[in-house]
């Protein structure tokens, strides 16, 4: 049975959206992001208490009974749209999707895995898992194996706790007893750090094979709904664009009535209106779990991750030279793009799933 | 005495009387200006020697293979790239021999003081004002972009002295002294976190006449020399095989096995080759220039230059993958020189964004093929007639 995917937003994920887009505005206007991102803690204040536990964003994934709000990967990902249009720096993909989906997927109702989920969806504490931001959801199993400290961890400075992959199963480490060393980000809105939990024991949440599965969902929850992140910054790039050639003046008219930039405008669109199918594809796939779910949030990465780029360069190269400029938000657009571009797993690799699936196999 | 043989034996004897290793590089650099063999297509007495343009490269070996310093063009292209030939086209005998010598020996840096916040793409639209007031130009406005300001001592300066004329009518062109008391410079941050450019801000700049370059009211036509100039001088370095950013990406490809992935590896060979196409398009350019001046094709280059610039450093980044999510420093800094190729590819990617929109657009310099080289009609303009002072802005 094939599902039949709802590609549209309902009345209650519109409410959402517009809850989520008046606190941004209130608190991670494109000026508060910027005043931040080189402080060493880029979050904006008051944001993830507001968003997390007052908007109850953070417990979206996880049902009522486990302590959340029991909606799903529709809702996180239109959050996730308003977190990509702002470029906010929020722990919410990481900590919420990703570390989330993974204590869910081990499918316990009690014990220190079941405890830590209702913390987390209640937005009291917040986990992310100790692996690369770039970690494809098929790459989950080598976590396991993985030795040494985790490097380009996102968000390890706003974690509370680390899940950490270990031969033997999933534990979890408060983030007091790990060391952890930031890196210098090329997305400044999303910190990166290494993160080192050789020292620390930990609490065992899970044996190594339920585990494997359930980080290898994590991630893929990741993947897909970070689609709607990519979507939309995207649609904050057009807009913005759109707006600047409207007002701006050269030779006597507004830039924007050239043709050549118009057609370039348009082809975004086209390009937006494609991204948003694939993302609210990908979204409804994972909240039905749906048999195709990995082939839809494939099919969103490999498509959406371009998008978010061409969108961003688009949105710098038609602003001229302010494009070019710090004050300018389009740069903290164009990094977040380009990060998640390598996010979740690339592209190619994407494409690489897919050619799996759909039985187009690479030439011997 | 304008053939290799005699420029070689030319440049021997530069080395002989002045030996690099005990001569100082300043004093080295002035004797070779003086010696004619700084660029030798300029005149005699201007650091040239009258000669084809080609035989610099006889002059570079020999001075490169016995060790000699150069003049570090990096920190003082637009000098070079764009006052020069404008100072020579255009300058008296006495500004000629005044600047053109401390210009190409680096002691005296040159910026351009082109943009302004309205007037971009639409550089004719300018409204910095220079009013005559006895002998001098009293220059009052804002200029904005303006590369390497901090360093400069000398700029090369548009600005309108006639409001009632249409825009490309009014302006004439100068060289502004940037220690004037009434010249501001801030920095502008870039995207990469540096400062490469400023703001600039002109109060009662005194300007002496004799320091105007071309007639008054002509300043649009000196401003082509600058600019054509300018197009051939970014992306228009002679580079080896695998010689700039292709070769930073084809570097880590060779270096890093385990990064390679079959989507990349294709991306890489098709950037490759584009690459060493546009290699060769420049052979063929200079060949074809060697003897003339730069035309609109010299646009081709730049062009080129910026997308293979923005795509390779792009690949770079995604196939560096968990490195390509790091950056080497966001310090502010207000650099001395620029190097595309620079620093890590989280940079070289981020500068490049820059190079489809500095020395004019990439969509400018489309409609420039589109207009001059391809002879196509243009776009309807109601821009040209109307006096400056009833443009909309
Ligand atoms: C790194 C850097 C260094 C620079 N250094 C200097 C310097 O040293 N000195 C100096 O004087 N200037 C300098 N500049 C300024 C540069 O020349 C201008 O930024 C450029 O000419 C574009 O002008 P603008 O920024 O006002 O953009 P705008 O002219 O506003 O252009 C915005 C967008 O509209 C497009 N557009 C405009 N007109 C048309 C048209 N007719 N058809 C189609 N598209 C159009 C442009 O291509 C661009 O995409 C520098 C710029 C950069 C980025």
């Amino acid at each position: 049975m094939s599902h039949e995917p709802d590609l549209l937003y309902s009345d209650t994920e519109d409410a959402l959206r517009d809850a989520v887009r008046s606190l941004l505005a209130d608190r991670a206007g494109h000026q508060a992001v910027l005043d931040r991102i080189e402080t060493g803690d880029p979050y904006p204040a008051g944001l993830w208490p507001a968003l997390a536990a007052g908007i109850g964003a953070a417990g979206l994934l996880v049902p009522e009974k486990l302590g959340g709000q029991g909606a799903s990967h529709r809702e996180a990902a239109v959050v996730l749209e308003e977190l990509g249009r702002a470029v906010a720096p929020a722990p919410y993909l990481t900590g919420a999707v990703v570390a989330t989906e993974t204590l869910l997927a081990l499918g316990a109702t009690d014990g220190p895995a079941a405890a830590l989920l209702a913390e987390l969806a209640a937005g009291e504490r917040t986990a992310v898992l100790a692996a690369p931001l770039t970690t494809a959801p098929r790459a989950a199993d080598a976590l396991f194996g993985a030795t040494g400290p985790a490097r380009a961890v996102a968000d390890a400075a706003a974690a509370d706790v680390f899940l950490v992959p270990r031969p033997d199963g999933l534990y979890a480490v408060p983030a007091a007893e790990a060391a952890v060393t930031p890196a210098t980000a090329l997305d400044l809105t999303r910190p990166l750090a290494a993160v080192d939990t050789a020292g620390a024991a930990g609490t065992r949440l899970a044996g190594a094979g339920e585990a494997r599965a359930a980080v290898r969902r994590g991630l893929l929850a990741g993947a897909g709904l970070l689609a709607s992140e990519q979507l939309g910054l995207a649609e904050w790039c057009l807009e913005e664009t759109v707006r600047h050639t409207k007002e701006r003046y050269q030779f006597n008219r507004p830039i924007g009535s050239f043709q050549a930039l118009k057609h370039r405008m348009a082809h975004l669109w086209l390009d937006l209106v494609g991204a948003r199918a694939a993302a609210r594809a990908a979204a409804d796939a994972l909240a039905a779990g749906a048999a195709d779910a990995e082939l839809t949030v494939s099919v969103a990465q490999a498509y959406c991750s371009g998008v978010a780029v061409r969108a961003a360069e688009e949105c710098v190269q038609l602003h001229g030279g302010i494009g070019m400029t710090w004050e300018h938000p389009a740069h903290l657009a164009l990094k977040r793009a380009k990060a998640d571009q390598l996010a979740l797993g690339s592209a190619g690799h994407h494409q690489d799933v897919i050619a799996g699936l759909v039985d187009l196999p690479a030439p011997a | 005495m304008t053939d290799a043989a005699a420029l070689q034996e030319r440049t021997r004897a530069l080395l002989a009387a002045h030996p690099p290793a005990t001569t100082d590089r300043l004093d080295f650099l002035r004797a070779r200006y003086d010696a004619g063999l700084a660029w030798v297509h300029y005149p005699v007495g201007l650091g040239g020697l009258d000669a084809p343009r080609s035989l610099q490269a006889v002059v570079d070996a020999e001075l490169a293979a016995a060790g000699a310093p150069d003049n570090d063009p990096r920190r003082i292209g637009i000098g070079l790239g764009m006052a020069a030939p404008t100072l020579l086209a255009y300058g008296s005998d006495e500004v000629r021999s005044r600047f053109l010598r401390p210009l190409w020996t680096g002691e005296e840096v040159w910026c351009q003081l082109f943009s302004e916040p309205g007037a971009g793409s639409d550089l004719a639209a300018l409204g910095t004002r220079a009013v005559r007031d006895g002998d001098d130009w009293v220059v009052d406005g804002q200029k904005v972009w303006t590369s390497s300001a901090h360093t400069a001592r000398w700029a090369i300066l548009i600005a309108r002295t006639d409001p009632d004329l249409p825009k490309h009518r009014g302006i004439t062109y100068f060289v502004c002294d940037m220690t004037d008391p009434g010249v501001e410079v801030r920095p502008l941050r870039q995207i990469t976190g540096e400062a490469e450019f400023n703001e600039v801000f002109l109060t009662g700049v005194r300007i002496p006449d004799a320091h105007r370059l071309g007639e008054t009211g002509d300043g649009w036509r000196v401003a082509q020399t600058t600019l054509m100039n300018e197009r051939v001088s970014i992306g228009g370095a002679r580079i080896p095989r695998e010689g700039g950013m292709i070769g930073k990406a084809a570097a880590v490809w060779r270096e890093r096995p385990a990064l390679r992935t079959h989507a990349l590896h294709r991306d890489l060979l098709a950037l490759w080759v584009d690459a060493e196409v546009a290699r060769l398009t420049g052979e063929r350019l200079r060949q074809q220039l060697v003897a003339g001046q730069p035309g609109p094709e010299g646009s081709a280059m730049k062009l080129g230059f910026a997308r293979l610039n923005q795509a390779i450093s792009g690949l770079e980044v995604e196939l560096l993958a968990e490195d390509g999510l790091v950056y080497d420093d966001w310090t502010m800094r207000r650099p001395e020189l620029v190097d595309f190729t620079g620093r890590d590819a989280g940079y070289r990617y981020l500068r490049s964004k820059g190079n489809s929109i500095e020395g004019g657009t990439t969509e400018v310099l489309l409609n420039i093929v589109a207009e001059r080289v391809l002879g196509l009609p243009p776009e309807p303009r109601n821009d040209k007639d109307v006096p400056w002072k009833d443009l909309a802005r």
